[in-house]
C-alpha cells in the first residue's frame, strides 16, 4: 500500500493532466486548473517547511557555537524582522518593508548578478586556449561571434584597410550565418533529445518503472 | 450636369413627386461607412463559450475615416433587443467574444458612429459557441506520443524477455563514482545541487536530478563522506531529504545519515546562489554535482566551484546555461543525458529499455525532418507537397 498508493496517485494525475492537454472540453480543462491551483496551494504551504527547517538548522548552530555562528544569528534576526515587519505594517509600495526590499535586497541580488561578468571572462579564458582542434573551432567561432555582435567591432571591420573596403558586409554576415545555422542545428539537436528524454522520464514514472523519487530505493 | 439634373427633376416632378422629394431622389448617393460581411465563428479547439466575430471596414477609404468609433451589438434573436458590447477604435477588424452560453445562437450588429450619425451594418448570421472534445490542431502529438509510448513498451518487454540493450558510455555519468572517490580520499564533503535558484518540484529535470542524488548519495553512505544538499524549493527540500535517507538505509548506514545537511536556503535566485558559494568557500567539498535546471546563477556557480579546486559534474537541459557548464566544470551531462542517468548508473534492463526507446525516437526525428527538407524542396516544383511538409510536419 505503501508503494501502490503514491504510484496510482502519480499514474492517474499524470494521465489526466495529459488528457487535460489534449481535450480542451470545460468538463476536463476546468478540472485540471483547479489541480493545477491546488498544486499553488501545496507549495505555498510547503514554504513553512522551508521556514522551519532554517530555524532549526541555524539555531542549531548558533546554539552549538559552530564556527561562523554569528552569520546565523544574523540571518536569524533579519528574517524575524522581516517577517514581523511584513505582518504588522504590510508589505505594498511605500512600506518598510518594501523600501527594504528596494534597497537591501534587489541591490544584492544585483550585485551577486553582477559577478556574471567577470566570471565569463575567466571561464571563456580557459574555455578559448586552443588546446586541440575542437577548442581552436570553438576559440575562432566565438571571436568571430564576439567582434561580429559588438558596434565596435563592426568600426574596426570597416576600416581595415582592404578587407573592410571589399567585404563591407562580411562580419556581419558570418556572425549571423554562424547563429543561425551550426548554431540553430546544435541546439535543436539538443532540444529534440532533451524533449524525447523528458517525455522518456514521464512514462518511466506515470507507469512506475523508476520509483527512486518515491523513495522506495531504486528502479523496477 | 446641371441640365442632366433639371431634366430628371422634371421628370419626376411629372411623376407626381413635390420639388423637394424629386430634388433629394437624385442627390448624389450617400457615403459608404457601413462594416460589411459581418460573420460570428465558433473558435475551434477551445473550451466553448467563445465566439470570433469579423467583419470588413468601410469600403471608401476617404469616407470610412469619418468614422470615429464602432459598436459591436449582440442580441439572441435577429429582431433584438441588441445591446452593446464594446466600442472599439475604427481600424480594428475583428473582435474574441468571451463567457457566452454553449449551443445558444447569437446574432451580431456593427454600428459605425459618424459625427452624422449611426450607420448599421447588416445582421449576422447566428453563430453557435460550442466546446471541443479534442484539440485537432494535436493530432500529430497525438500520433508521435502514442508512437513513443509503443517504443517504450516495447523495449521494456523486450529487456524483460532477457534481450541485451547496449547504451554508449556516457562519460559524465561514469564519472560519478570517481568524483565521490576523490571526495573520500581527501576527507572532504561533497556538495549536490538538485537545481538553480528559479526551479521547482515539478519541473521534470528536477526530478531526474533527484534521481541521480538517490545514486550519488548511496555511494557516499557506502564510503561514509558526507553528502551536502542545499535546496532552492522546501518541496524538494523534502523530496531530498527522503531519497538521501532511503538511500543511506540501502546502503547500510542509516546512523551516517545527517538531515541537517539537506537544508533550505531561500526560493531567491541570486541569495541562494550567494549561500551555495557561501558553502563551497567555507566547507570546501572536493565534489560538486550540479545537475537540473539552471539559469543565471550556472556559471556564478560553477566558477565558484571551479576557484575552490574542486571536481565538478553538472548536467542540465537548458540549452542557455550548457556553454557556461561546459567552460567551467570537468564533465557536463548535455539534455538527455540526464534523463538517462537512473538507467546508465543502476542498468536496470527495464530502465534501459526506455533508454532504448529514445534512441529510437531522435531515429524517427532524424527521419521525419530529412522527410521535411525534401518535401519542401520538391514544394518548389509541385506546391501540393508543401500542405504535408509545412502544415503537417511543421505546424501542429
Amino acid at each position: 500500500m505503501k508503494k501502490t498508493l503514491p504510484l496510482t496517485i502519480t499514474f492517474l494525475a499524470g494521465f489526466y493532466m495529459i488528457l487535460a492537454f489534449f481535450v480542451p472540453h470545460k468538463i476536463i480543462a476546468a478540472s485540471a486548473q483547479e489541480m493545477q491551483s491546488w498544486e499553488i496551494i501545496i507549495v505555498a504551504f510547503t514554504l513553512v517547511l522551508g521556514i522551519g527547517n532554517l530555524i532549526q538548522v541555524h539555531a542549531d548552530k548558533i546554539h552549538r557555537q559552530k564556527s561562523g555562528w554569528y552569520y546565523s544569528l544574523v540571518l536569524l534576526i533579519c528574517l524575524v524582522s522581516m517577517m514581523v515587519i511584513g505582518l504588522f505594517w504590510g508589505i505594498s509600495e511605500g512600506t518598510v518593508y518594501y523600501w527594504l526590499y528596494d534597497n537591501v535586497m534587489a541591490p544584492l541580488s544585483a550585485a551577486m548578478f553582477s559577478l556574471l561578468a567577470f566570471f565569463i571572462a575567466s571561464a571563456a579564458y580557459r574555455a578559448f586556449r586552443a588546446r586541440n582542434k575542437e577548442a581552436t573551432l570553438l576559440l575562432v567561432a566565438a571571436t568571430i561571434i564576439m567582434i561580429g555582435r559588438i558596434p565596435l567591432g563592426n568600426v574596426i571591420w570597416h576600416h581595415l584597410p582592404w578587407l573592410g573596403a571589399k567585404f563591407p558586409n562580411a562580419l556581419e554576415g558570418l556572425t549571423q550565418w554562424i547563429m543561425d545555422i551550426p548554431n540553430a542545428a546544435g541546439q535543436r539537436g539538443i532540444k529534440i533529445g532533451a524533449a524525447l528524454g523528458a517525455v522518456s522520464m514521464a512514462l518511466r514514472m506515470l507507469l512506475g518503472i523508476e520509483r527512486s523519487y518515491l523513495t522506495t530505493g531504486g528502479g523496477n | 450636369m446641371r441640365l442632366r439634373i433639371t431634366i430628371l427633376t422634371l421628370l419626376a416632378l411629372s411623376a407626381g413627386l413635390s420639388f423637394s422629394e424629386a430634388v433629394s431622389a437624385y442627390d448624389p448617393p450617400p457615403p459608404n461607412l457601413m462594416v460589411e460581411n459581418l460573420k460570428a465563428d465558433d473558435v475551434p479547439n477551445d473550451a466553448g463559450g467563445e465566439l470570433l466575430v469579423t467583419w470588413d471596414l468601410p469600403a471608401d477609404p476617404g469616407l470610412g475615416s469619418q468614422v470615429s468609433v464602432l459598436r459591436l451589438m449582440r442580441a439572441e434573436t435577429p429582431e433584438g433587443p441588441f445591446s452593446q458590447i464594446i466600442e472599439m477604435a475604427p481600424k480594428i477588424s475583428e473582435y474574441s467574444d468571451q463567457g457566452l452560453a454553449n449551443g445558444k445562437k447569437y446574432f451580431y450588429r456593427i454600428d459605425a458612429v459618424t459625427d452624422a450619425g449611426l450607420y448599421a451594418s447588416r445582421i449576422s448570421e447566428p453563430a453557435v459557441p460550442r466546446a471541443s472534445w479534442f484539440n485537432s490542431q494535436r493530432v500529430s502529438l497525438v500520433v508521435a506520443l502514442a508512437l513513443f509510448t509503443g517504443l517504450v513498451l516495447f523495449f521494456i518487454w523486450r529487456a524483460r524477455r532477457g534481450a541485451t540493450l547496449f547504451v554508449r558510455k556516457i562519460t559524465g555519468l561514469s564519472a560519478v563514482d570517481e568524483a565521490i572517490g576523490r571526495a573520500t580520499e581527501m576527507g572532504r564533503p561533497i556538495l549536490y545541487l538538485p537545481s538553480g535558484g528559479l526551479s521547482a518540484v515539478s519541473d521534470i529535470q528536477t526530478l531526474a536530478s533527484l534521481v541521480i542524488l538517490g545514486r550519488v548519495a548511496e555511494k557516499a553512505a557506502e564510503y561514509e563522506t558526507p553528502l551536502l544538499v542545499p535546496c532552492s524549493d522546501p518541496l524538494v527540500m523534502t523530496l531530498a531529504q527522503e531519497i538521501v535517507k532511503a538511500s543511506y538505509m540501502n546502503a547500510g548506514r542509516p546512523d551516517a545519515y545527517r538531515a541537517e545537511n539537506i537544508r533550505y536556503l531561500t526560493n531567491e535566485q541570486f541569495a541562494y546562489t550567494a549561500g551555495v558559494d557561501g558553502i563551497m568557500i567555507r566547507e570546501k567539498p572536493a565534489a560538486n554535482f550540479m545537475i537540473g535546471t539552471f539559469y543565471a546563477e550556472s556559471l556564478i556557480l560553477a566558477e565558484t566551484g571551479y576557484a575552490t579546486g574542486a571536481i565538478q559534474i553538472a548536467g542540465t537541459a537548458m540549452i542557455t546555461q550548457l556553454p557556461f557548464f561546459v567552460a567551467a566544470c570537468d564533465y557536463t551531462l548535455i539534455g538527455e543525458e540526464i534523463y538517462a542517468a537512473s538507467a546508465y548508473l543502476s542498468k536496470e534492463p527495464v530502465l534501459m529499455g526506455t533508454i532504448k526507446a529514445q534512441d529510437w525516437g531522435k531515429a524517427i526525428a532524424i527521419g521525419l525532418i530529412i522527410l521535411g527538407v525534401i518535401l519542401e524542396t520538391l514544394a518548389l516544383k509541385y506546391p501540393q507537397l508543401h500542405f504535408f511538409a509545412s502544415r503537417w510536419l511543421a505546424s501542429q
